[in-house]
Formats: C-alpha cells, sequence, structure tokens
C-alpha cells in the first residue's frame, strides 16, 4: 500500500483525521462515563461517601460521647417531639433522644457508621483476592485441580451460613482471636470464609469462556507465561464482574452484620471511650427492639441507616454492572 | 522467490481431541480425530495454501504446527529441530521464529490493553526490549503495516476490523519470525479490505523473506496469494501442489468437485461451467470411514477404497495426491 500525493485525502486519511481528534479513551473510562450518567448509582455514590465521612470523622461529628451516661435523662424523646410516652420533656441537646441509660443515640449511631463501613469493605477485599486467585486456578488450569477446588468450594456453599456464624461466634468468642477489635476481626473471617466461594465461582466460569478467546491464544503464541496470562490478560477481563460482584456483596455484609449483632453475637459493645469501633448499628437495633413500641427512636435511626447503605450499594453495584457490561443495559 | 531449502517439515501429524464422559472420575470414551496424519513441507520463503471445508482440521493443523496444540503424535520438526514434545524454555525460544495470524480481528486483541502494549508485549517477554524501547518499536511496526504510528496508545475497540486485523500482523512480526500460520486473516473482513491486508501481507513478504502457511477457504484468494497449494479433507492432506498444477490439473476427486464449484467471473464461461455436486455430507471426525476418508462420497469409490488407506504419494514432480484411482 504506497501511499501516493494526491490533492484528495484517502479513506484511510480521512480515518486518521478522525480518529487524531478523537481522545484515546479506555473501556474503563468508557465505563466511568457511563457510571455517573445513571442518576441512581451517584444516589449511592454520594450516600456511601458521605457515611464513609461520618464514620471516619465519628470522634469530631457526634455531639456527645457514645457512652457517656445521663442519670435522670433516660428515654428522651427526639428533638422534635415536645413530650414522650414516658411524659419526660425532650432536650435539644438529645437530637435523636436517649437510650434506657440517657446515652444519645444520634453520637450512638455516628459510631455505629464505623463498624457497618468496616464490615462492608474489609471482608470483601480479603474474599476477591482470595477468590479471584482461586478462581484464576481453577478456571485456567482446569483438570483434576479444578475438581477438587470446584467440590471443596460446594461444600462450603452447602454449609448454612448464619449457623457457621453462630457456631464461630459462640465457640471463639472468649478466645484471643475472639477479642481482637471486639470481636470484629473474627467476624471478618467468618464472613470472608462464606463468602469468597460465590466469587471464586464467577471468576472460574469469567475465565473458562475468555481462556478460549483468540487473545489469550496470541499471548501463548507470542511466549507468555502461565502467571503472565492470568494476571495480564484474564484478570483484567474478569475485573468487570469482580467489581460488580464486590459492589452487590458489600451490602450482604452489612446485613449479616446487623442480623449478628442484633442477635447479640457481633460486635462485643465496648466500655472504652477510646476504642475505635464502640457500637453497631446491629447492637443499637438489639437495644432498641425492646422499647419498639414506646421508644421507637431508639431502633428507627440505626434501621434507616442500614437500609439507606444497603440501597446505596445496591444501586451503585447496579450501575457499575451497567457501566462495565453495557450489552446488559436495560435488562433488570 | 521460493527455494527448495525445507524450512518447515511435518510428518505424520495426529491431534486427536478426547470425548471425556463422568463428573468425578472421567475416562475417554472417543475422540475426535481432528487431524490425522497429515504430512509435508514448507519450503523458506514460499507461501503454503491450506483449503478445505469448515471442521476439515486446517486451523487445527496450523495450531498443531505452533504448538498451541499439542500433537497426540507426529513431528513437526523447523529449522531442525522437532517441536513437539519441546516444552518450557526451549519451547519460548522457538516461539520467536514462528508467529500466528488469526482469524478474528475483534477476539484476537486483548480490550483491556493498549494497541502499543499489544504489539511491544512479545519484546518485553522475551526480554528484547525495555517497556519504552517496546514503545518506540510499536510504533515502527504500526508505520510497517501501514497505521499512524501515534495509534500506540489507543485501544482496539478504536479500530475497524481491517485496521485491528493490521495490529494483529504487527504483533506478529514484532518478535521478526520466518514462519507465520495466517489462520484464516482475511475471512471475517469485508470484501474490500481482504485485498488490502492480503496485499500487506504480500508485501511483507517480500520485504522480510517470511514464509505462510496461508489457511483459508475462499479459493481464489488461495490461488492468488499461494505458490503451493494443499487440500484438506476430514483430517488428512488429500492433494498437494504447485498452484498452477492444482487449478489446471486437479486430481483427487474432492480436489475436483471443489474447484469445480468456484465461480468463473465470465458469463459466458460461467454458464458453461460443470459442476461436480457432492452427495451427503461430511462424516464425523468422531468415526470416520474406514480407507479412504473420501470413499463415502467419491464417484470413484471402489471397494479397495473401502479397505486400504490410500499413500500420500508423488504422481508428478511435485504433486502429491492419496487417492487409489489415481
Amino acid at each position: 500500500m504506497a501511499t501516493k500525493p494526491s490533492v484528495n485525502p484517502t479513506p484511510s486519511q480521512i480515518a486518521d483525521l478522525t480518529m487524531m481528534t478523537v481522545k484515546p479513551r479506555s473501556l474503563w473510562v468508557d465505563a466511568w462515563y457511563r457510571l455517573i450518567r445513571n442518576k441512581a448509582a451517584v444516589a449511592g455514590m454520594i450516600v456511601i461517601i458521605f457515611f464513609l465521612f461520618v464514620a471516619i470523622f465519628a470522634n469530631q461529628l457526634a455531639p456527645h460521647n457514645p457512652l457517656q451516661t445521663n442519670a435522670g435523662k433516660s428515654f428522651l424523646p427526639p428533638a422534635w417531639m415536645e413530650v414522650g410516652p414516658n411524659g419526660r420533656p425532650s432536650d435539644p441537646a438529645f437530637f435523636f433522644g436517649t437510650d434506657n441509660l440517657g446515652r444519645d443515640v444520634l453520637s450512638r449511631t455516628i459510631y455505629g457508621a464505623r463498624v457497618s463501613i468496616v464490615v462492608g469493605f474489609l471482608p470483601t477485599i480479603v474474599i476477591v483476592l482470595v477468590g479471584s486467585v482461586v478462581g484464576l486456578l481453577a478456571g485456567y488450569k482446569g483438570g483434576q485441580f479444578d475438581n477438587i477446588l470446584m467440590r471443596f468450594t460446594d461444600v462450603i456453599y452447602a454449609f448454612p451460613d448464619l449457623l457457621f456464624f453462630i457456631i464461630v461466634m459462640v465457640t471463639l468468642r472468649e478466645t484471643f482471636i475472639g477479642k481482637l477489635l471486639n470481636g470484629l476481626f473474627l467476624l471478618f473471617m467468618a464472613l470472608a470464609i462464606v463468602n469468597w466461594v460465590g466469587f471464586a465461582r464467577v471468576v472460574r466460569g469469567q475465565v473458562l469462556s475468555l481462556k478460549e478467546k483468540e487473545f489469550i491464544e496470541a499471548a501463548r503464541c507470542i511466549g507468555a507465561s502461565d502467571a503472565r496470562i492470568m494476571f495480564r490478560h484474564l484478570l483484567p477481563n474478569s475485573l468487570g464482574p469482580i467489581i460488580i460482584l464486590s459492589a452487590l456483596t458489600i451490602p450482604g455484609m452489612i446485613i449479616t452484620e446487623a442480623i449478628l449483632g442484633y442477635l447479640g453475637l457481633g460486635l462485643t459493645p465496648s466500655t472504652n471511650p477510646n476504642d475505635i469501633f464502640i457500637t453497631s448499628w446491629g447492637a443499637l437495633m438489639l437495644d432498641g427492639q425492646a422499647a419498639i413500641n414506646a421508644q421507637p427512636w431508639l431502633i428507627l435511626p440505626p434501621a434507616i441507616c442500614v437500609s439507606l447503605m444497603v440501597l446505596a450499594f445496591t444501586f451503585l453495584g447496579d450501575g457499575l454492572r451497567d457501566a462495565l457490561d453495557p450489552r446488559l443495559q436495560g435488562t433488570q | 522467490m521460493t527455494s527448495t531449502e525445507v524450512l518447515l517439515q511435518v510428518r505424520d501429524l495426529v491431534k486427536h481431541f478426547p470425548i471425556m464422559r463422568g463428573t468425578l472420575i472421567q475416562r475417554q470414551v472417543g475422540a475426535v480425530r481432528a487431524v490425522d496424519g497429515v504430512s509435508f513441507d514448507v519450503f523458506h520463503g514460499e507461501t503454503l495454501g491450506l483449503v478445505g471445508e469448515s471442521g476439515c482440521g486446517k486451523s487445527t493443523t496450523g495450531r498443531a504446527i505452533l504448538q498451541l496444540y499439542r500433537p497426540t503424535s507426529g513431528s513437526v520438526i523447523f529449522e531442525g529441530v522437532d517441536l513437539v514434545g519441546l516444552k518450557g524454555e526451549d519451547l519460548r525460544k522457538m516461539r520467536r521464529r514462528m508467529q500466528m495470524i488469526f482469524q478474528d480481528p475483534y477476539a484476537s486483541l486483548n480490550p483491556r490493553m493498549t494497541v502499543g502494549q499489544i504489539i511491544g508485549e512479545p519484546l518485553i517477554i522475551h526480554g528484547i526490549a525495555d517497556r519504552k524501547e517496546a514503545q518506540e518499536r510499536a510504533e515502527e511496526l504500526l508505520r510497517l503495516v501501514g497505521l499512524n504510528p501515534a495509534y500506540t496508545n489507543r485501544y482496539p475497540h478504536e479500530f475497524s476490523g481491517g485496521q485491528r486485523q493490521r495490529v494483529g500482523v504487527a504483533r506478529a512480526l514484532a518478535l521478526q519470525p520466518a514462519f507465520i500460520v495466517c489462520d484464516e486473516p482475511i475471512s471475517a473482513l469485508d470484501v474490500s479490505v481482504q485485498a488490502q491486508v492480503v496485499n500487506l501481507l504480500e508485501d511483507l513478504q517480500a520485504q522480510m523473506g517470511l514464509t505462510y502457511l496461508f489457511i483459508a477457504h475462499d479459493l481464489s484468494m488461495v490461488r492468488h496469494i499461494s505458490n503451493r497449494i494443499a487440500v484438506m479433507y476430514l483430517g488428512v492432506v488429500v492433494e498437494l501442489a504447485d498452484r498452477h498444477e492444482l487449478y489446471n490439473h486437479p486430481l483427487h476427486p474432492y480436489t475436483q468437485a471443489l474447484l469445480s464449484a468456484v465461480p468463473i467471473p465470465d458469463p459466458v464461461i460461467e454458464a458453461r461451467r460443470q459442476r461436480i455436486i457432492l452427495k451427503g455430507d461430511v462424516p464425523s471426525p468422531i468415526n470416520p470411514p474406514s480407507g479412504c476418508r473420501f470413499r463415502t462420497r467419491c464417484p470413484l469409490a471402489d471397494t479397495i477404497c473401502a479397505e486400504q488407506r490410500p499413500e500420500f504419494r508423488e504422481v508428478a514432480p511435485g504433486h502429491w495426491v492419496a487417492c487409489h484411482m489415481v
């Protein structure tokens, strides 16, 4: 194809000109633009950032010490009610009212955000790492290795989650591991053990379909090692489903923590004001449910916060799915 | 252009894909005999066309030569080294000398890598260049295949099919190989773009002294680009000859039927063209016919065809055919 000098540009020159005026965009950048056009996903992101901010700056934001009891000020109604069901007047200093020991509900809810944020992210990071590596290996190596790994995941999958959490939390609570981070470390481990299985399966499925593609064959042809094929070619192309699944796993973690907290099996409520994790929304709901009819301000703030957070992550996850896999757009 | 120096020697190449049954304990219940005893030579600097209908094992042959599929048996001797059974670093060294251009330009480029990374990757893998040198080399290669060198930071989805195929060619050329398997490199392209890519491949061959194994099912395109042509049917090569010889004096009944299907761009001759219509379908490669693979559809078939597998023999200088009736 010799390029002849001519007055009229050749089609390839026209193509060049149109291409030079457009900035190069990776698929990730394209996905980001699709994501920020999705209103629900943006709303979800804003809510998540808001809670992240609240969790990080809980010390500064909380109007009271969440552990400080106020004698004679128990069960105060929220600030917008003049008189509570027990006849006590509200106190503007306690916006969401107080609990049975006179502790500020707003401050406790603010501190509770920390546990939910951490419980949402930390185990997810662990399971993404473990699940992706296991899924990559199983999908790429195949054969007996795949068979053994997948049967092992079947066993974990078949075990009832909640029963597993209860057994682990009850039996290991009083041990050294059980006391790390007020019991949160144990909770993270239990959540990670149960949930990495789903990730491994998704990644494996993705790898199984990808490894038949010609670009993987091309990588083998140019002499790429197995590790290079797995981490440079297969993993980046499986990241879409991994990101989507992560965003959709986080609300499950938050709910599980709330359920376990509500059962009294989550975080051990702290009495040390220097602890990072003092209480969780699940524990607050447990406190509140005893008086749900007379003092609903106890259970409502943590319950609403859990719902908001879960909805936010779900919207973000849906938005990510549409953005990263445009073929699925519109399908629910 | 072509010499008689043999670059690649394929002997009795066999690739069977096992069919496994059972969930936990798997056992082999059969095999797809995709390639079943293929032998041919490829000479230095020539283009050997490999034609046949879909499913006849031509792509499998190409991949088995490059060891992308490990052959079941047989030998592939390339520059004096038998590639079958070669492993690890030894195989990796040989990969520098032989590359592949793929059929589907939409599937053969990693969508998450820039064109520069794709073309430069072979250089980095083989330790020939660092990241910066690979980038510079990628620009040179883009220029060589007729693309703007400023495209290195673009992603594959920003290109058209023909442009992507050029990127695939540039990647194959990055390691300066001696031999390239072109696996239907133009089948997925627009007719107008096909000619451009074929011309590019021919120009590159003349410039760099490349040797091609050109796999295709478009007979007129194969005739245009190849020096010699091998015809495959159901996992075996039935005829191999110089292109003029093959098109003018096809000996094997399958080759005759195949060539009779090519339309002639002249209405007078086209009207007189006699087509040989084969009866039935291609038999399953899981359970191929005994003796000659083609006997079930062959107009000349006799009893010997069911009993003995025809020998692939040289009936005229450079003209090989596997048929009892020739």
